[in-house]
């Protein structure tokens, strides 16, 4: 595995080939904000709270650093203009549907975000991910689907498997950002799992 | 008029009734052992069926050896696969941008009065499904079990809806 | 029919099937593309059939249900050869007039003629009917000279001398390089050098690479490829073995729509047909290259139309994008090389690789060669799918081809490229129809589907249409793209319903910048630029109905 050696925010940063811009950033101590990433999950880059800018072969891109390959002589600035415009409108996007969220609270002091910027949407999901991932790739038990798309995606339990897993194992309970996840868990629980006495095959 | 279909309570005329599960198990049968032919496979039954049951996406989850969740996010992610039983007659309005220029959403309002559901809704007796979406070039436009009606007009609409049973 | 086995077979083959057909020989062609369909060009075909059975004329007439013609407008469209006289608008009734008259008598029915609206002038025959008079169909053309269904019909044309020629005459390099010379660029709304794409994918490592027929066209407006794909499948297909050889692949897949039963038939036919003659599958022609193809469908929504969603479809996942930091013709399906190609861009093949590079070059402007396929629609006179080269401004487009504007009013804007493209104003229509000039006025070609809008069009309410459009159709993974265009669509609602606030306009351009820089995939990406487009050609439009209160004209 040759080094590959990058800058970042001004720094030289030493990084493995295969590493992504996260990867490398977080082995020199620099931060950059993360929502949908997790270190025992595949790199999911949809929540682009990570982008930052990158310079290579004379031009400037933004990108998510938790899937952009580190390339040698790449320039990354974690913080820009427009990093900081992306971000912050994530982030106000994100807080109409979860404003008590810690995790975005957090953010959203650091980056200006207006909490109420955007009229209230009824879901608290932010739709990061991690249940269903954690549960597909760790758990190996797909007890959580996304389901439909565009702006009625969601997260949803499968009664058939989470009635048999679920309660013995919680291990996606703390991933959940916003709390979302234990709701949801505890309305499926009730609604539909089938009753205690109905013997599954 | 409540034009939304309800299952649980429909009897006798359903289409869907007793699921023909030998035809279905023959076709899962084509399609055994290859996981990334399951979106054929639930279109083929889709097509055949004209919707798909709980129990048939378990049945080709484990067959198939796809998780259930990745199935489910599949037949969830567009409108083509249905989780309800469908109308005999699939009607589908034209609302691509040529038809909506041409008056599309007048025929689409149309037959919405005429049948009393909206689009991705079937009607309780269970005779029409309808779906508005894009269909070709020459507006306004409904196609109905495939046979394609162009140039409709709004008042022409009713009918065309009372050659289908 | 026995297998071909080698070119000078094919070659024979061919003489053999045009020494059977007497040029003479009266064919009536009706058009039985979807536009056609509609009104009821079915029932006309069955009526000849009936009417040639009448007069005990089968063997003596052909009869051919063709691909799509191209002028949608004035459908059912019928031609009769060899002389080429052209029927408009024909129903059942005017059949066994047109049998008895012009297919017997050979007398033209005046009543049945294309009459210009402007002028009155009447045009007899197809080529001489001002729509198709200044176009150039190279591609388009042969479809209402062949049945699709018929590979006899394709081979008579001249069809896969081409590959003959690439598989025996020339070496995969060559092939390379000769589509490199033509830049060929990709017809799909990327508008990529396909002679790179392909190289990239031919020098990628790995021993499987695929190639891959992206027939999905879900843009909105966007109708040719169906044309052309059902009209001529064959067309699509040696391109694509074509491009095969050249990069070095030997299986590749169809991602075709899910919606057109004509469309999937078509192209099941062709491929069996292929086969069964040695065109497909084992031991090309006895060349000794194999290829096979897999045709898989679309769930059905517009995302699954991009790229990487498309090959995610493939491999049996749910048609879900990936950021394309990695390019796909380096690691693409089951992270292969893949190497995806719209259908326009396929049918280019076969006539750069039979005419040259040079001949092709020689057709376009500086960055834009070849001819490009246009589904002209909207508020204009002559709808339809129209072939015309590089370089032809729109105004010629509109006015020569496309009979300028109905019930005399002025235009407004053209809009190319869908809910991912722009509008353009009419001040601008001296513009050429060119990759790169019209994406630098903001109105990128993208699949070719081109929208005219007169005078009374609400320009926010094109907008808003196509941010409802995708909407709908982004898969939804990411913030940028799922939160953003909703919240664009919101704000666009409330201008458009006469309830825009003071800061809706730049909250919309932050919006767009945002989503522009951020997102995931290109829809995310470019779901801005009608609205940018809009705002940046009738501004005035949107500050009116915030400033008034009322909804814009």
């Amino acid at each position: 595995m040759s080094d590959i050696l990058l800058q970042i925010d001004g720094k030289e940063v030493e990084a493995r080939e295969g590493m992504t811009i996260l990867q490398a950033a977080q082995s020199a101590g620099i931060i950059i904000p993360t929502l949908c990433h997790h270190e025992k999950l595949d790199s999911y880059g949809v929540c682009r709270i990570c982008t930052v800018e990158v310079e290579t072969r004379g031009r400037t891109n933004l990108v998510a650093a938790c899937l952009y390959p580190v390339e040698k002589n790449l320039v990354v600035r974690t913080r820009s203009e427009m990093v900081d415009k992306v971000r912050k409108m994530i982030l106000e996007l994100l807080l109409a549907h979860a404003p008590e969220a810690p995790a975005l609270q957090d953010l959203a002091r650091e980056y200006g975000a207006q909490r109420a910027r955007f009229e209230k949407e009824p879901s608290f999901c932010i739709l990061c991910g991690l249940c269903v991932r954690y549960c597909a790739e760790v758990k190996k038990k797909n007890a959580i689907a996304f389901v439909d798309q565009g702006a009625k995606r969601e997260i949803n339990f499968i009664p058939e498997i989470a009635s048999q897993e679920c309660w013995s194992c919680k291990e996606c309970f703390p991933l959940c950002p916003t709390s979302y996840l234990q709701a949801a868990y505890f309305l499926i629980e009730g609604l539909a799992f089938p009753p205690p006495s109905a013997s599954e095959e | 008029m409540n034009g939304v279909n309800e299952v649980n309570g429909v009897k006798g005329k359903v289409r869907t009734g007793a699921m023909d599960n030998d035809r279905i198990d023959r076709i899962i049968d084509k399609y055994q052992g290859k996981p990334s032919s399951v979106i054929q496979l639930l279109m083929e039954i889709q097509h055949e069926n004209h919707w798909l049951a709980r129990e048939v996406l378990v049945k080709v989850s484990k067959r198939l050896e796809v998780p259930l969740s990745e199935v489910l996010h599949i037949v969830t992610f567009y409108k083509t696969f249905s989780l309800i039983p469908k109308g005999r007659h699939e009607i589908h309005v034209c609302t691509g941008t040529s038809c909506h220029a041409r008056g599309g959403q007048r025929v689409l309002d149309r037959v919405q009065d005429l049948i009393g559901i909206k689009p991705g809704e079937t009607s309780s007796d269970l005779k029409f499904s309808l779906e508005a979406g894009n269909c070709c070039s020459l507006g306004p436009e409904i196609v109905i079990d495939g046979k394609h009606h162009g140039r409709i007009e709004p008042d022409k609409v009713e009918d065309v809806l009372k050659d289908y049973h | 029919m026995p297998r071909i086995n080698s070119a000078t077979e094919l070659q024979a083959l061919r003489k053999g099937l045009l020494s059977k057909r007497d040029p003479n020989k009266p064919c009536v062609a009706v058009c039985a593309g979807t536009g056609c369909l509609g009104p009821g060009s079915d029932n006309v075909i069955s009526a000849f059939e009936r009417e040639v059975e009448k007069h005990a004329l089968k063997g003596k007439v052909d009869m051919r249900a063709t691909g799509c013609h191209g002028f949608c407008e004035t459908g059912p469209n019928v031609v009769i050869y060899p002389e080429e006289i052209c029927y408009t608008r024909v129903r059942v009734e005017d059949v066994p007039e047109i049998v008895s008259q012009t297919v017997i008598g050979k007398k033209v029915i005046d009543r049945l003629v294309y009459t210009d609206p402007h002028t009155g002038e009447k045009s007899v025959h197809q080529s001489e009917i001002p729509f198709y008079k200044k176009q150039m169909r190279h591609l388009i053309g042969n479809n209402s000279k062949i049945d699709p269904k018929s590979l006899d019909d394709y081979l008579a044309l001249g069809g896969y001398s081409a590959l003959s020629r690439a598989l025996f005459e020339m070496s995969p390099e060559q092939v390379l390089e000769e589509i490199k010379k033509a830049n060929l660029r990709g017809r799909g709304g990327g508008g990529f050098p396909a002679g790179l794409k392909w190289e990239t994918a031919r020098n990628a490592p790995g021993e499987k690479k695929y190639v891959i027929v992206n027939g999905h066209e879900g843009e909105p407006g966007a109708f040719m490829d169906r044309a052309l794909f059902t009209g001529n499948p064959h067309s699509v297909l040696e391109g694509l073995i074509i491009g095969a050889y050249a990069i070095g692949a030997h299986e590749g897949f169809i991602y075709t729509r899910h919606d057109s039963a004509q469309l999937r038939n078509n192209i099941a036919i062709a491929l069996a047909q292929a086969e069964q003659y040695g065109l497909l599958g084992e031991n090309i022609l006895g060349s000794g290259f194999n290829f096979n193809v897999e045709v898989h469908l679309d769930v059905g929504i517009f995302v699954s139309g991009e790229s990487s969603a498309l090959m995610r479809s493939i491999e049996g996942k749910a048609p879900e994008p990936r950021p394309k930091y990695i390019r796909t013709s380096v690691s693409g399906i089951w992270e292969r090389p893949s190497n995806l190609n719209n259908v326009e861009t396929w049918a280019n093949v076969p006539q750069i690789i039979s005419k040259g590079y040079a001949w092709y070059t020689r057709i376009g402007t500086e960055g834009s060669k070849g001819t490009k396929l246009i589904s002209l629609s909207g508020n204009i006179v002559n709808t339809g799918v129209v072939e015309v080269p590089m370089g032809t401004t729109l105004r010629e487009i509109v006015y020569d081809i496309g009979g300028g504007i109905p019930n005399g009013k002025k235009l407004k804007a053209v809009h190319f490229g869908g809910p991912m493209g722009g509008s353009i104003p009419a001040s601008l229509l001296d513009t050429p129809l060119d990759f790169d000039a019209l994406a630098k006025l903001g109105a990128p070609i993208g699949a070719g589907g081109m929208f005219v809008m007169d005078e009374d069009t609400n320009m926010v309410e094109v907008a808003r249409f196509f941010l409802n459009f995708l909407t709908n159709e982004s898969c939804g993974k990411c913030v940028p793209c799922r939160e953003g265009i909703r919240q664009m669509l919101k704000i666009l609602t409330q201008i458009s319903e006469g309830k825009g606030r003071e800061g809706d306009i730049e909250l919309l351009e932050e919006l767009c910048e945002v989503a522009g820089a951020a997102s995931l995939c290109a829809l995310g990406k470019t779901a801005s630029g009608p609205v940018l487009s809009t705002l940046g050609y009738f501004r005035e439009e949107y500050e009116a109905n915030i400033r008034e209160k009322k909804r814009p004209a």
